[in-house]
């Protein structure tokens, strides 16, 4: 890999990956700029906190794995009591206490947890043996299932099964073996059911929504007609940048933050959206290709597991988008209108950076 | 270390390019799926969405339910809406909007805050979007905009509603005040019925009956072409106004009860005891809830908030004050129930009382003593050796347990926001918040409404009630009636009889109540100034209650009271009710330092008694 031993790489950036992300920071730049009214200020807002996200990004990338490594239990830790500290002092929006009220900010510990779990997961499977033993797999699904439960209860249930997700796609990289995913998913199969019980009403009318949308079509299922819609209408080559009927005479709701997909659709078309798909695979497989680059079991679950997630992240929402999956807030990353997705992603980025540009220093 | 050597790192690659490559795999299938999806929307449905999105041209405007009325039990408008007219601008019909921006300054006046936000708006919003230029147009405005109509096209005025509170000050407590529906209400706020409100109740009845105030929200379905003009209404559904609400309040009582209490900070409360309908509720000084209905400036508020006179406290309802000799007819009735005195017992006051082997004396109001004392002369004459002997035979368990059932130390449960319970000190109490237990000490001094216990005009007012009716208790409520505009039906909110909630027998009530009524018609009762030539017959009692801890001074000195400051001069109370049969007012005043209660509260109950019974 020496052939890739650019400046960039001495300052522990990967251009390719950089490079990738600028681009899809500008198109949701713009796609923001028609979604929101033409609003500058807002597309102002959004590109401070791009420059603040890439900046933490590169600061992340220059401390080497090992000294990720060390902190690991400390970050997880911190996020944990930060949970906790939550559900005392926490600043209740929407009904639900996810909110950490600073004074000079206000953020949701649950937001850490996105990056901490798999963090904690790969740092305690770092130094065993693989595949994972049964034994280590429940160690590991108790340090997921703690952070998750206290998300769950907050109640933020889509928060709760991304972090979820993000430790349990550790646990996969790791080898765990076949017949425990099996299980795994058996009871995953069995419990579903049980969550209904659990569900807020709100929630299981998303579920019902996303079933039968026309049978509400002024209520929670307006969201998924009109923004089918604007997709359908878009067409292959789209209405253009700021000509999409549905966007921009408001039919779709909450089109900058949730919904921007459906603008983006309406306005580029399905070409646009092939576009679309293909660099967020480019970043996928760009930082697959990274972990497995990298040296060291922690590197190595780390980095794939937040690749996964961030795939996760996209297919979630675009198929919430397009009415295929039920609505559970989930922003499309890098493009939705909001700061802390946005930072936390870049940031995980950042990790991504640091484990591929600082691999010799680690060399048994 | 030795861990680590067994780990097969070739081995764990292995695995780790395996999985990577399965969840590649994954990746495609999934995407794969999507783009067919969006495939199957875009190019194979794509004729159907497009239609339908050209049809998509029916949208929904909401309009806004105009808010219940609230009236005064006989018939005044206490809270209303008035038109309001702004002044809107259509840009794309209006021309150079610079022009007309200094046009209309010269002919109804713009400030430059009206300006500059004029022009910040027109950038924002879409050229055939109506955008307000200036809110609270007055008669004089909106005449000179009508006579030079003719050079402004594009220029409206249009109406919306406001809500106004025509008697302002007098009413604010009990009333409260809506506002801009803030962020954090903006959260929990039912998304869909509030979508075309602005404003919320922010306290008092405007807040504790919001849901039934506010109504439903209306809808207008209109066409509107490709570039969002309306073309046409398709479908009107008009809004539900909100219920309008009867207070049991009397206006012309609640004006005598502010005259009485004129420029003295305080409160009175008036309750009919029979059903606990709120007869008068005052607190002074007060606000003019009309200045946060368009939003206070934050100077303004902080001003009102600043002031030593705290006008926006509802004393009432939130000042809690130790109820002094108040509490002794309340008291006399525990030791009947706890038969620990008999109406002919008596207790020999010299004017003070001392514990055994404690130094400190406890002084009685009458330096010179009363002598024999028994349980009616302790109410008349308000004897307090009589009750800090009292006390101590109750001992404080007793003594918290009974006042309870009167419902003091906790909320009376009027339907009003953001009452406070008052303070009931007990053992428990004590250990938990002080961790210390209980002094016999305290207990005297509670004997006399005094040291930790705190009481809300508006209980006192309740527990008052609750005594003249022989211990039972009509839950205490504002609203009485509550009539939808649309039906007219009305429905009753409290119709519920009132409720035996203080044990004791009618025996003792009686001679509770005849000390009371002697307190002010008796020849030696401490308030027979304020009964003197009453043409009814009724019962009281004074109260003054330390604000300054004078008088517990350890030699007992005399006290000077013209060299108290004012602010540290004494609380007067006063409760009171009549007739003594079949009681149709019960009433609690509170004049926050002013000194004796004979003297200034209860010439105050006084004033509302006689109009109350000469109109009643």
């Amino acid at each position: 890999m020496k052939t890739s031993r650019n400046l960039f790489f001495r300052f522990h950036i990967d251009t390719p990956l950089l490079v990738a992300l600028l681009l899809l920071c500008s198109i949701g730049l713009l796609v923001l700029y028609s979604a929101s009214d033409q609003k500058v200020e807002i597309v102002l807002r959004q590109s401070i906190r791009i420059g603040v996200g890439v900046l933490g990004m590169l600061i992340i990338a220059q401390i080497p794995m090992r000294t990720i490594l060390r902190w690991t239990p400390w970050v997880f830790g911190l996020g944990i009591v930060l949970l906790i500290a939550v559900m005392f002092f926490g600043y209740t929006g929407k009904g639900a206490q996810r909110w950490l009220d600073l004074r000079f900010l206000k953020f949701q510990p649950s937001e850490i947890m996105k990056i901490a779990v798999p963090m904690m997961v790969a740092w305690y499977l770092n130094d065993k043996p693989v595949p994972p033993s049964l034994f280590q797999i429940i160690v590991g699904l108790i340090l997921i299932a703690v952070p998750v439960v206290l998300i769950a209860r907050q109640p933020d249930l889509g928060t709760a099964i991304l972090v979820g997700t993000a430790g349990f796609y550790v646990l996969f990289l790791a080898g765990m073996r076949w017949r425990y995913l099996a299980v795994t998913g058996l009871l995953g199969v069995i419990g579903a059911p049980l969550l209904w019980y659990v569900m807020k009403d709100y929630q299981k009318q998303r579920i019902l929504t996303m079933f039968n949308p026309e049978k509400d079509p002024l209520g929670a299922g307006y969201h998924i007609i009109q923004s089918k819609i604007a997709i359908g209408s878009g067409g292959l080559f789209g209405k253009g940048w700021l000509n999409g009927t549905q966007s921009q005479l408001g039919f779709i709701p909450e089109r900058t933050t949730d919904f921007i997909f459906a603008v983006f659709c309406e306005e580029f078309g399905f070409l646009g959206v092939l576009v679309l798909i293909t660099l967020y695979v480019f970043i996928i497989v760009r930082c697959l290709y990274m972990a497995r680059e990298a040296q060291g079991t922690f590197a190595h679950l780390l980095c794939g597991s937040l690749a996964l997630t961030f795939f996760t992240y996209v297919f979630v929402n675009m198929g919430m988008v397009s009415g295929q999956l039920p609505v559970v807030g989930v922003p499309l990353p890098l493009i939705s209108y909001g700061g802390t997705s946005l930072v936390t992603l870049l940031l995980g980025f950042g990790l991504v950076m640091s484990a591929y540009t600082h691999r010799d220093l680690i060399a048994r | 270390m030795s861990r680590l050597i067994l780990k097969n790192i070739g081995q764990e690659s292995q695995i780790f390019s395996h999985r990577i490559v399965v969840a590649l795999c994954v990746m495609v299938i999934l995407f794969g799926v999507l783009a067919l999806h969006l495939a199957n929307l875009q190019i194979v449905q794509h004729e159907h969405f497009t239609t339908r999105s050209k049809d998509n041209r029916v949208n929904i405007i909401p309009i806004p339910p105009p808010r219940g009325l609230i009236f005064s039990r006989d018939g005044v408008l206490l809270a209303g809406n008035r038109p309001a007219f702004s002044l809107e601008v259509v840009p794309e019909q209006a021309g150079d909007l610079d022009e007309l921006v200094v046009n209309l300054n010269s002919v109804i006046g713009l400030t430059s805050e009206e300006i500059s936000r004029f022009k910040k708006e027109v950038k924002r919003r879409r050229k055939f979007e109506k955008i307000p230029i200036k809110y609270e147009l007055n008669e004089d405005e909106i005449a000179r905009f009508s006579v030079n109509r003719y050079r402004f096209p594009g220029v409206n005025v249009t109406t919306r509603l406001v809500r106004y509170y025509p008697h302002g000050k007098e009413f604010a407590h009990v009333l409260g005040y809506v506002g801009r529906i803030n962020e954090r209400e903006a959260k929990w706020l039912d998304k869909a019925n509030y979508s075309a409100t602005t404003h919320i109740g922010k306290t008092g009845i405007e807040n504790a009956y919001e849901p039934l105030l506010h109504g439903k929200v209306g809808y207008q379905q209109v066409e509107i072409n490709a570039q969002g003009r309306i073309i046409r209404v398709l479908k009107r559904e008009p809004p539900l106004p909100g219920h309008d609400l009867y207070l049991t309040l009397d206006t012309k009582l609640q004006m005598k009860a502010i005259e009485a209490l004129g420029e003295r900070r305080g409160a009175v409360v008036a309750i009919e005891p029979a059903t606990g309908a709120v007869l008068a509720m005052v607190s002074y000084p007060s606000y003019d809830p009309n200045w946060f209905v368009d939003g206070i400036s934050a100077e303004q508020y902080r001003e009102l908030n600043d002031s030593p006179d705290q006008p926006l406290f509802n004393r009432a309802l939130q000042g809690q004050y130790p109820p002094g000799s108040t509490i002794k007819p309340f008291l006399a009735m525990a030791a009947r129930y706890y038969g620990v005195r008999d109406a002919h017992d008596h207790t020999w006051c010299p004017g003070w009382f001392r514990l055994p082997n404690v130094r400190r004396y406890y002084r009685c109001w009458n330096k010179a003593g009363h002598g024999a004392v028994d349980l009616k002369r302790s109410i008349v004459e308000s004897c307090d050796v009589y009750y800090y002997e009292l006390a101590l035979d109750l001992g404080i368990d007793r003594m918290h347990d009974y006042l309870a059932q009167f419902g003091f130390g906790r909320v009376t449960g009027v339907d009003l926001a953001g009452e406070e319970s008052g303070l009931l000190p007990s053992r428990e109490w004590k250990l938990k918040t002080k961790n210390l237990s209980w002094y016999p000490g305290e207990s005297l001094i509670t004997g006399i409404g005094q040291g930790y216990m705190l009481v809300t005009p508006f209980q006192l007012a309740s527990a008052t009630a609750t005594l003249s009716m022989h211990g039972h208790r009509a839950v205490p409520h504002v609203v009485g009636q509550t009539e939808d505009p649309v039906t007219g039906k009305s429905g009753d909110l409290l119709s519920e009889p009132p409720e035996k909630v203080v044990s004791g027998s009618n025996e003792d009530w009686d001679l509770i109540i005849e000390a009371m009524r002697d307190v002010v018609l008796g020849k030696r009762g401490t308030a027979r100034k304020v009964g003197a030539g009453a043409f009814y017959e009724f019962a009281g009692k004074t109260g003054t209650s330390q604000v300054f801890g004078l008088e517990q001074n350890e030699e007992g000195e005399v006290r000077d009271k013209s060299k108290i400051p004012a602010h540290l001069q004494d609380h007067a109370l006063f409760i009171a009710f009549a007739p003594i049969n079949n009681p149709e007012i019960a009433i609690a005043v509170v004049v926050e330092h002013g000194g004796s209660g004979g003297r200034t509260a209860g010439p105050v109950a006084r004033k509302l008694l006689d109009y109350y019974m000469a109109h009643h």
